[in-house]
């Protein structure tokens, strides 16, 4: 049996998983709390949000995200991975920046919109 | 210049007031944001977790606001942003500059304020020792971070476990800082629980609750800090103490609602909020002036101040309609036990035929508690049961018609335990 | 060869500067660090006092009145914000109204102006919210309030626009007198100058050392502050003491001209200039002291404390003598130094007169500045500011409303600042209660455009100050 808080929403359930028994999970107020708690037991992901270097906007930096959660483990390789990353102005909130990161088919995107900066 | 609605800052919650407002019918609005785009703080916040309940999906903070600002381009609603807001009148003229159009003096019908809040210093929490560079708000690193793409430390102790410092614990590590620890002087977080999991759990960041920081050492940038637990008094314990080397401290140690137009203004104020006293549709002591967002209460999740701002933007457009509603009767609310405060502060019948809903926090952590309203007579007009509540999440409440019918005088709503506790 | 070399540019160094400028001079002033009002001058009360307190017949007596008496034209004259609004020494008791009748002789006696005992009654009639236990008062209508360290840079600014001759990060390391000049090692360079003044504060006695063995030891006095925020500004509307003490003046309650309210300072002996530290006992002693006096202060309200350490000596007067017949001394410059400065200044160049420097009159010498402060200005005086420039029309620091046009004419000024602090005591931006945390990136921006330097090389303050460590996305992640 595993004590963990269930991140899901901003009520932090308190969930107990047990591992010998399917996973199952107590504690949880709602189905995302149960999905949640098998998940960050057998294969914990989290979102990533970070920047990007971003050229010819007001800004230096372009705010983004991973489509959907990546593997916990694999947060920093692709804290590594968006190091490589330029992108020039303009452009768009969802772009994609990298596409299929790690073959998880996940994208990294865009999480703002920026025009080209007059000069 | 004659507008029917002019909102005071395009940051979430100006955003949504002034959509609601375009909604209802009022075709002459305008938002006048100090920075030079629209979003506010969210624009900073690129970490998700926002929308969840207002568009029921995950977003970032830009992500979030650009929806409201898509969603605003869609609308005849104008947008003066690079321009500052210096004073406001009670006969609502608002006294606005800018580079691109000077010095003016804008006029409304209805005024929404909508500034937001400040985060606390060091110098409001009166940490002791020398004064090098290194010591930043949360909020401050933040925009450092993610807006210029610069680092502000590569060694870091948070004061305060408030979420902009949690996130910014996370922020920090990732781009590769070492974040020591995490110091609440409270014997619980200030922040949500999933960010105390996701920001410090996940990269094993330690959370010292019951601590703070006594000493703050170092010439020209902070070299270390020394951290003591603190007593019931929240004074430090000799003997406790540990040492910290670090070059920066990132404070997260509150956030103060920003009414210095409010209070030039002449609106009454709550000293418990720091923002204006509201009616039920957000409107303050002076008519036609509403106020929603952080101004008035700090929230924790924006999707509640969307919701708040669309009530003041309808309000505001009720109110350019005609609709005033009657002064009496009128049920004040008060916070007793447990509860700081509540938002909003007093209820006009007239104005609350669907009932009303009430915002507040909790001063402590409760397990298994009721959040009971009552009126001047002591009786029990409502009582809601909660598994959990704590400082760091704002509370709602709903308050049917027919209840609030049945009460007599003010209402207080306080945490009642005991009863049915395991 | 410099005809006057000046060591040090706090509010003393600068004020002879200033006073020297209006002669035909080539003047040299050296400052340790890398701007000018870095030391006593940025953390101190910021109060010209009227004058009572030094015992008649000195030389502090005779310059604090002296000096209280040139500055309101002074900062009239240099667009320094200052506020004539009197003071109130309180007395809690018999013990308490011998000192203040004493005081209240040594006032006469100084020549301070317009001085009244008054019952604790008339007292709170004046300042309501002074504690019951108020038995006594002195008022003194001719105390002010004054920006400090804003009179130290706009006295630099115009003996710099009037040809002085100002090098920052220049620490003098030694002093050696010819028969004719003296020549001094500073920030790696050599300078002559025909009369050498120390007025190095706290370090004077260091300075002094490098020229004669000094005639005091310096006992460097720590006081620490609250900075309350605008909404206590008005809590008060005079300088509240309390009866002094041998430790000084006592903590005080007072508005600032910046309008917040300044409660401090305690005195604790400390090693030296850089010992800053705000420790917790010294402002639980700030705390109760306030609290004597104005019960109702809500220190809560506080959105900074700091401390300064003034240059007090084994001496009960300033020491402004020469060791020889080349260096002049303004040693021991403690409270009221400040109050004193511009008298100091006239003090001090008369002694070098005497000593043989000519002071015959500079052609074109303008002793005047002016600088735009928006928050200062009518509707219509703002709306012809960004008329006349749109920078006006952005407000960086929105706490005290600061333009971007004053600080870049703050950057542009004859004394350019290089760190945030720099323009916050010339501008005013930072200074308010969020304490630029919103404004402090935006200041940083505009100091690294308008001086054309990486963002990532801009200060805090002082040297050594750094606020960026480095850029994210180069390959910093790790696990």
């Amino acid at each position: 049996m595993t004590q963990i808080i269930c991140i899901t929403c901003p009520k932090g359930c308190h969930l107990q998983v047990d591992e010998e028994n399917d996973f199952r999970v107590t504690g949880n107020n709602c189905p995302r709390g149960e999905t949640y708690g098998k998940n960050e037991l057998q294969n914990p992901v989290r979102t990533l949000t970070s920047t990007v270097r971003l050229t010819g906007a007001r800004t230096p930096r372009l705010p983004v995200k991973s489509s959907a959660p990546l593997p916990k483990g694999r947060i920093f390789d692709a804290m590594r991975l968006l190091d490589e990353v330029s992108v020039a102005a303009p452009v768009r909130c969802g772009q994609i920046l990298l596409p299929d990161v790690f073959g998880t088919g996940v994208d990294i995107v865009a999480t703002k919109s920026f025009d080209a900066a007059q000069s | 210049m004659k507008y029917d609605v002019i909102v005071i800052g395009g940051g979430p919650a100006g955003l949504a007031a002034a959509h609601a407002a375009w909604q209802d019918g009022c075709k002459s609005i305008c938002i006048v944001e100090r920075d030079k785009e629209l979003g506010g703080i969210l624009n900073q916040c690129i970490h998700n977790g926002f929308g969840l309940h207002f568009f029921k999906e995950e977003l970032t903070g830009p992500e979030y606001a650009g929806r409201f600002i898509d969603m605003l381009g869609e609308t005849g609603v104008s947008v003066r942003t690079d321009a500052m807001v210096l004073e406001v009148t009670p006969d609502k003229q608002v006294h606005v500059v800018s580079t691109a159009q000077g010095y003016e003096i804008l006029e409304a019908r209805s005024i929404i304020l909508a500034m937001g809040c400040r985060e606390r210093t060091r110098g409001a929490i009166g940490i002791p020792g020398s004064r090098p560079a290194g010591v930043f708000t949360a909020g401050a690193a933040q925009r450092y971070l993610n807006i210029e793409g610069y680092m502000v430390g590569k060694r870091v102790v948070i004061l305060g476990s408030g979420d902009i410092g949690l996130i910014m614990a996370r922020r920090m590590t990732l781009e590769g800082a070492k974040v020591l620890a995490c110091v609440e002087v409270m014997p619980y977080s200030g922040g949500l629980t999933r960010n105390i999991v996701q920001c410090l759990h996940d990269f094993d960041i330690p959370l010292y609750l019951s601590h703070t920081i006594t000493d703050i050492q170092g010439r020209d940038r902070v070299e270390r800090v020394i951290v003591a637990e603190v007593g019931p008094d929240r004074r430090p314990i000799t003997g406790t103490e540990m040492t910290f080397d670090c070059d920066t401290v990132l404070l997260s140690v509150g956030l103060i609602p920003e009414n210095e137009l409010s209070r030039a203004a002449g609106l009454e104020m709550d000293p418990r909020t720091n923002g204006p006293v509201v009616y039920e549709n957000m409107e303050t002591s002076i008519p036609g002036v509403f106020a929603c967002g952080n101004v008035v209460h700090v929230h924790d999740l924006v999707d509640f101040v969307t919701a708040e701002s669309q009530r003041a933007g309808h309000a505001a457009a009720a109110y350019c309609a005609g609709h005033t509603p009657a002064a009496a009767p009128l049920l004040p609310l008060k916070g007793g036990n447990g509860v700081g405060y509540t938002v909003p502060q007093h209820i006009r019948m007239d104005n609350a035929k669907d009932g009303v809903s009430l915002f507040f926090r909790v001063r402590a952590v409760y397990r298994d508690a009721r959040i009971v309203v009552r009126d001047d007579s002591g009786a029990q007009i409502a009582a809601y049961p909660r598994e959990h509540l704590a400082p760091g999440e704002m509370e709602s409440i709903k308050l049917p018609r027919v209840l609030l019918e049945k009460a007599s005088g003010a209402l207080t709503v306080q945490i009642e335990e005991g009863g049915d506790q395991k | 060869m410099y005809d006057v070399a000046i060591i040090g540019c706090g509010v003393i160094g600068a004020s002879l500067a200033y006073r020297l400028s209006r002669c035909d001079l080539r003047i040299l002033i050296l400052e340790r660090e890398n701007d000018v009002a870095m030391g006593t001058t940025k953390a101190n009360s910021a109060i010209v006092h009227a004058g009572y307190d030094p015992e008649p017949g000195t030389l502090m007596a005779k310059l604090n009145v002296q000096g209280s008496a040139m500055m309101e034209q002074l900062c009239a004259d240099l667009c320094v914000e200052y506020k004539r609004i009197g003071s109130l020494v309180l007395g809690f008791g018999e013990e308490d109204r011998k000192t203040l009748s004493r005081i209240y002789e040594n006032g006469l006696q100084n020549g301070v102006p317009g001085l009244q005992m008054l019952t604790g009654d008339q007292a709170r009639a004046l300042e309501p919210v002074l504690s019951p236990e108020v038995t006594d008062a002195l008022l003194a209508p001719s105390a002010a309030i004054i920006d400090p360290w804003g009179l130290c840079i706009a006295e630099a600014e115009v003996a710099v626009r009037n040809g002085a001759e100002l090098k920052l990060r220049s620490a003098v390391t030694a002093i050696t007198e010819q028969d004719d000049f003296c020549t001094i090692s500073a920030g790696g360079q050599t300078y002559q100058a025909r009369y050498v003044v120390n007025c190095a504060g706290v370090d004077a006695e260091s300075i002094f050392r490098m020229t004669a063995e000094p005639q005091f030891k310096t006992l460097p006095s720590r006081g620490a502050y609250y900075l309350l925020d605008k909404s206590s500004g008005g809590l008060v509307s005079r300088v509240i003491f309390q009866c002094p003490s041998a430790a000084g003046k006592g903590v005080l309650v007072a508005p600032t001209v910046h309008g917040n309210l300044i409660v401090g300072p305690n005195a604790e002996e400390v090693h030296g200039s850089d010992d800053k530290a705000v420790t917790a006992a010294a402002l639980d002693v700030v705390s109760a002291a306030s609290k004597k006096s104005v019960p109702s202060v809500d220190l809560r309200q506080s959105i900074r404390n700091f401390a300064g350490v003034r240059a007090n000596t084994t001496l009960s007067d300033f020491y402004i003598s020469p060791s020889s017949s080349r260096v002049l001394h303004a040693a021991g410059i403690k409270s009221p130094g400040l109050s004193a400065a511009p008298a100091i200044a006239e003090y001090a160049a008369e002694q070098l007169a005497a000593m043989g420097l000519s002071l015959s009159p500079r052609a074109g010498f303008d002793g005047t500045r002016q600088v735009n402060r928006f928050r200062r200005c009518t509707p219509e005086q703002k709306a012809a500011l960004v008329q006349e420039n749109p920078l006006y029309g952005r407000v960086i620091c929105r706490c005290e409303t600061i333009t971007e046009g004053e600080i870049v004419d703050a950057i542009h000024s004859p004394i350019p600042p290089c760190s945030i602090d720099g323009v916050k005591r010339r501008a005013g931006a930072g200074m308010g209660r969020c304490q630029g945390g919103f404004c402090g990136p935006r200041v940083l921006e505009i100091l690294a455009r308008e001086l054309n330097i990486p963002q990532k090389e801009i200060l805090q303050d002082q040297d050594g100050t750094i606020l960026i460590t480095g850029e994210t996305k180069t390959g910093g992640a790790q696990a």
